[in-house]
């Protein structure tokens, strides 16, 4: 296992530098110009835009500013920002909780509810749950976030006025109150993401556990006389999971990544949100950083998944 | 309108027959601004309106917290590095300016002690020398205490070069110096009528020589305090993520007394302007929201909820029309719609009255904007047209047919006029911008009734107003036969926005298309005039210049001005606000306060 540890790491350091090298060139061949705000004001004389060019380096040949960037890179230097002038990892750094707070707890809420929803209706396909759970997950994946999301503030903020619709991340509130203020601004995010994971992941876990549930061994384990909640359990859910795990540790780096359009309409201070406004803006230090993090999630992940493989399944083994 | 009768009307000013307001709302309707208006009074010695504003609080404090919404939210707080106004606003929290400009084009003291003027010996020398007396006794959040040479060194931190501020146009030609602790001179080169630019509202903020000293010139982004803001202002420095929030509590030492009112405040940013207004106006989540592009429509559905209403701030942005008289379909010596070259319809003013004369603006007003905006010809002369707004232009499709057949462009079997084997076919381009889209639709309805055919063209606005060299659908391009967008005024004097007319401001590719004149308008006699009114010392003179220069533009119908839009913002019921359309909605922030919570 080692061995192959180390050929993945290796092929994954050539696929990285020529994602960086695509992100970059796209990047620069993108029309926009991170000044152009200022060209739009009269007031601002264009010599401040090119002196401010000159000075971010901008108006070298592409390849010159990549090596340049690659290089800080290297050293840890992830540059700073056009717009707001602050060091790119504190801009990723002050958006990295709340991200991981919402995507998290979201992502949760899915298992919450694709495993025993999914377990469930394959222990009794064809029945009433099972039709009314597979309706449910079809209409739950089919809409999309932007429409789930002003459905929810329709009912709960604006009929209702229960829920707030604009999240804050800082809340100057302490001990108790801190925590509900946060818990019921993340209501409305949370559920509008979770129950859209959690829709397709309960089709995966059903099909996953219809799979398995007629094999052989299970029917012996029927006939042993095992309770059926010890068949389950111990004998289909534990296989069935396989592909399941591979699934949920594939979309990890999304928790990274943040919600764009969720985070847009609760106003939810995200990476995602980070990532839009920099691109609007042709902010290339932050896309580069962000999307180059998210990346290397990816390739990190994906090296998890197949080692999770190994782990679950002893059949497969690494040469 | 004629100098001798601006004279006569300032004249009725100054005698009280007229009201200062009213004046200066028909200078607005000129095309100046209120700003230059109320300079104009200054030079003629009628007194300014200091109009205070009512403010309840009888001590500092107690008000709570005050949340506001920015769709935008700004991305730095260091004024002078603005990429925006949104970053402007999150400045203007801590820091501040000598003075400001309220509503009606008045000077309003902040850090000023004073406002010069002829009077009280500030102005010297016509304008070329500007006395400021600072206020006494004002300190910085961190306790030091403010005086001229902070002022002195603001001066000497935006003019360099290597600082590259955005507020270098402001600063460069100006020479600053310190007579005592408080008061300092402007001088400018020669004598400057509209002198209150230094200083003064959105680019005049100060800041603290003794935290950005050490960081003038190459090393200003280095500066820590660009992200930690220390001011004079009435909140101090709680909190900033950029593009998300700017928080401040209350200056316990603001040198205004018994302000500020709130507690803390808390400018949040990002979202979507329609959902601004819903915070604002329909939840009350909210209590203040800024630049609501909403439509009218929706708006007043909101403020059916009870919770807050739209204040409507009237300003100088225009929406209008551009026609192209260079050719931007055909290279003439290697680029597209070169100066040297004509439109093959709209080089003939008549094909282009007859293209204003199919502009229903009444429509647009009445369908699209509704309380936002308001069908204008803006540049007029004519003081009784003035006074009947309906009359000032005219939508008439019978007379635009006529002007045309009068031109010889006939119409072809298809319906579509055509003249020596060109057929009347028009690139209408805009920003993809839904408002802008149903403008377009009236606009192409109307010209499909005088044989025009108008093919509707938007473009992304992050690529429309982009000066990206590389990208053929720019506005500054302008490679289209007409093209629509709105235009600010954003500086106070207007001698910045006629400029975008004089021919070497003539966007093309020698100057990479970033010349101001982007309709290419090449008039030898505007040019003459122009100068003439930059070097024009009386105010008054300068004004009748102004006048006749829009006059010029409008009356050509190089442009087509559509509607006049006020600035839209959204407040609380019970929250007292104090906007102007010619300043920073912070502006005036110290005076804010609560109706129904006054302690």
């Amino acid at each position: 296992m080692g061995p192959y540890l180390l050929r993945r790491l290796l092929i994954a350091l050539p696929s990285l530098l020529g994602i960086s090298v695509v992100l970059f060139t796209v990047l620069a061949l993108a029309p926009g110009d991170p000044f152009s705000e200022m060209a739009l004001n009269p007031n601002i004389p264009p010599e401040v835009q090119a002196n401010l060019r000159k000075q971010f380096g901008l108006d070298d040949p592409i390849w010159q500013r990549y090596f340049r960037w690659l290089f800080a890179m290297f050293r840890g230097d992830w540059g700073f920002s056009f717009i707001s002038r602050v060091d790119v990892d504190t801009l990723i750094l002050q958006r990295v909780p709340v991200t991981l707070a919402i995507i998290g707890a979201s992502q949760i809420l899915a298992l919450a509810v694709a495993l025993p929803v999914g377990i469930y209706a394959a222990a009794r396909p064809y029945s009433w749950f099972d039709r009314i759970a597979s309706t449910l997950a079809f209409i739950g994946f089919s809409l999309p976030t932007f429409f789930t999301g002003l459905l929810l503030i329709l009912l709960f903020s604006i009929k209702l006025d229960w829920l707030p619709f604009v999240y804050r991340a800082d809340i100057s509130a302490t001990g108790w109150e801190w925590w509900w203020l946060h818990i019921k601004q993340a209501i409305m995010p949370v559920t509008v993401l979770g129950l859209l994971q959690g829709a397709s992941w309960t089709r995966y876990v059903r099909s996953a556990v219809l799979d398995v549930i007629r094999l052989d061994y299970v029917t012996t384990a029927r006939s042993k006389g095992l309770h059926e909640r010890a068949v389950i359990m111990k004998h289909v859910v534990r296989n069935a999971l396989i592909p399941v795990v591979t699934l949920v540790a594939l979309t990890m780096p999304v928790v990274f990544g943040g919600a764009i359009i969720t985070e847009q309409i609760f106003r939810i201070p995200g990476i995602g949100s980070l990532l839009i406004d920099a691109i609007l803006r042709n902010d290339t230090p932050v896309v580069m950083a962000v999307t180059f993090v998210f990346s290397c999630l990816v390739i990190i992940f994906n090296l998890i998944a197949d080692l999770l493989y190994g782990w679950l399944d002893p059949r497969i083994s690494y040469r | 309108m004629q100098e001798r009768e601006l004279r006569a009307l300032i004249e009725t000013v100054r005698t009280g027959k007229l009201a200062r307001r009213s004046f200066i709302e028909r200078m607005v309707g000129l095309g100046l601004t209120a700003p230059m208006a109320s300079m104009m009074l200054m030079h003629a010695g009628v007194a300014q309106a200091q109009s205070a504003p009512v403010y309840k609080p009888t001590k500092r404090g107690g008000g709570g917290p005050l949340k506001v919404l920015f769709w935008q939210g700004a991305t730095l707080l260091q004024p002078h590095f603005a990429n925006g106004t949104k970053d402007q606003e999150g400045s203007r929290i801590f820091y501040e300016p000598l003075a400001v400009w309220d509503n009606d084009g008045n000077l309003v003291p902040i850090l000023a002690a004073e406002i010069p003027s002829v009077a009280n010996g500030g102005v010297l020398e016509g304008g070329k020398v500007v006395r400021w007396r600072l206020k006494k006794g004002v300190t910085w959040h961190d306790g030091k205490p403010f005086t001229a040479d902070d002022v002195v060194f603001t001066w000497d931190y935006a003019r360099d070069p290597a600082t590259a501020a955005v507020t270098i146009a402001v600063y460069k030609d100006v020479t600053v110096s310190k007579v005592d602790d408080h008061t300092v001179l402007v001088s400018f080169k020669k004598a400057t009528p509209f002198w209150a630019t230094a200083f003064v509202a959105a680019e005049g903020m100060i800041i603290p020589k003794h935290l950005f000293a050490a960081y003038a010139g190459a090393k200003s982004r280095e500066a820590p305090t660009n992200l930690k803001p220390v001011g004079t202002g009435p909140y101090k420095f709680v909190d900033f993520k950029p593009g998300d929030i700017v928080s401040g509590a209350i200056n316990m030492n603001y040198h205004m007394p018994n302000r500020p009112f709130f507690d803390t405040i808390e400018m949040k940013g990002g979202g979507d302007a329609t959902s601004a207004a819903r915070a604002v106006l329909q939840t009350g989540e909210y209590d203040y929201a800024w630049n609501l592009q909403v439509e009218d429509e929706v708006l007043k559905r909101m403020e059916a909820g009870g919770k807050g209403k739209a204040h409507i701030v009237p300003g100088g942005d225009i929406e209008f029309i551009q026609v192209n008289i260079t050719d931007p379909w055909n290279e003439v010596e290697g680029e597209r719609g070169s100066v040297k070259s004509k439109h093959f319809a709209f080089s003939d003013i008549k094909v282009r009255e007859a293209m204003s004369l199919l502009c229903d603006k009444k429509s647009m007003q009445e369908f699209i904007y509704g309380r936002t905006g308001v069908a204008t010809a803006n540049f007029m002369n004519n003081p009784p047209r003035f006074k009947s707004p309906n009359t000032k232009w005219e939508f008439n499709i019978d007379k635009a047919n006529a002007l045309l057949d009068g031109a010889g462009w006939k119409r072809g079997a298809d319906g579509i006029r055509e003249k020596g084997g060109k057929k009347m076919k028009f690139v209408y381009q805009t920003s993809i911008n839904g408002t802008r889209q149903k403008e377009q639709a009236i606009v192409k309805q109307a010209a499909q009734k005088a044989g025009i055919d108008l093919e509707l063209k938007s473009v992304t606005a992050s690529v429309f107003f982009s000066s990206d060299v590389a990208n053929p659908d720019t506005y500054g391009k302008f490679w289209s036969d007409l093209q629509m967008y709105t235009t600010t005024m954003t500086a106070p004097d207007a001698q910045r926005f006629m400029d975008q007319y004089k021919s070497d401001e003539a966007s093309q590719k020698a100057n990479k298309w970033s010349g101001r004149n982007i309709c290419r308008y090449v008039n030898p006699e505007y040019d003459k005039l122009f100068l003439s009114g930059e070097s024009e010392l009386d105010p008054v003179k300068r004004a009748a210049i102004f006048i006749k220069l829009n006059d010029m533009v409008v009356n050509e119908f190089i442009v087509i001005p559509l509607i006049s839009r006020p600035r839209v913002r959204g407040g609380n019921l019970k929250l007292i606000t104090t906007l102007s359309g010619w300043d920073l909605d912070f502006s005036a922030l110290q005076n804010w306060y609560r109706e129904g919570a006054v302690a």
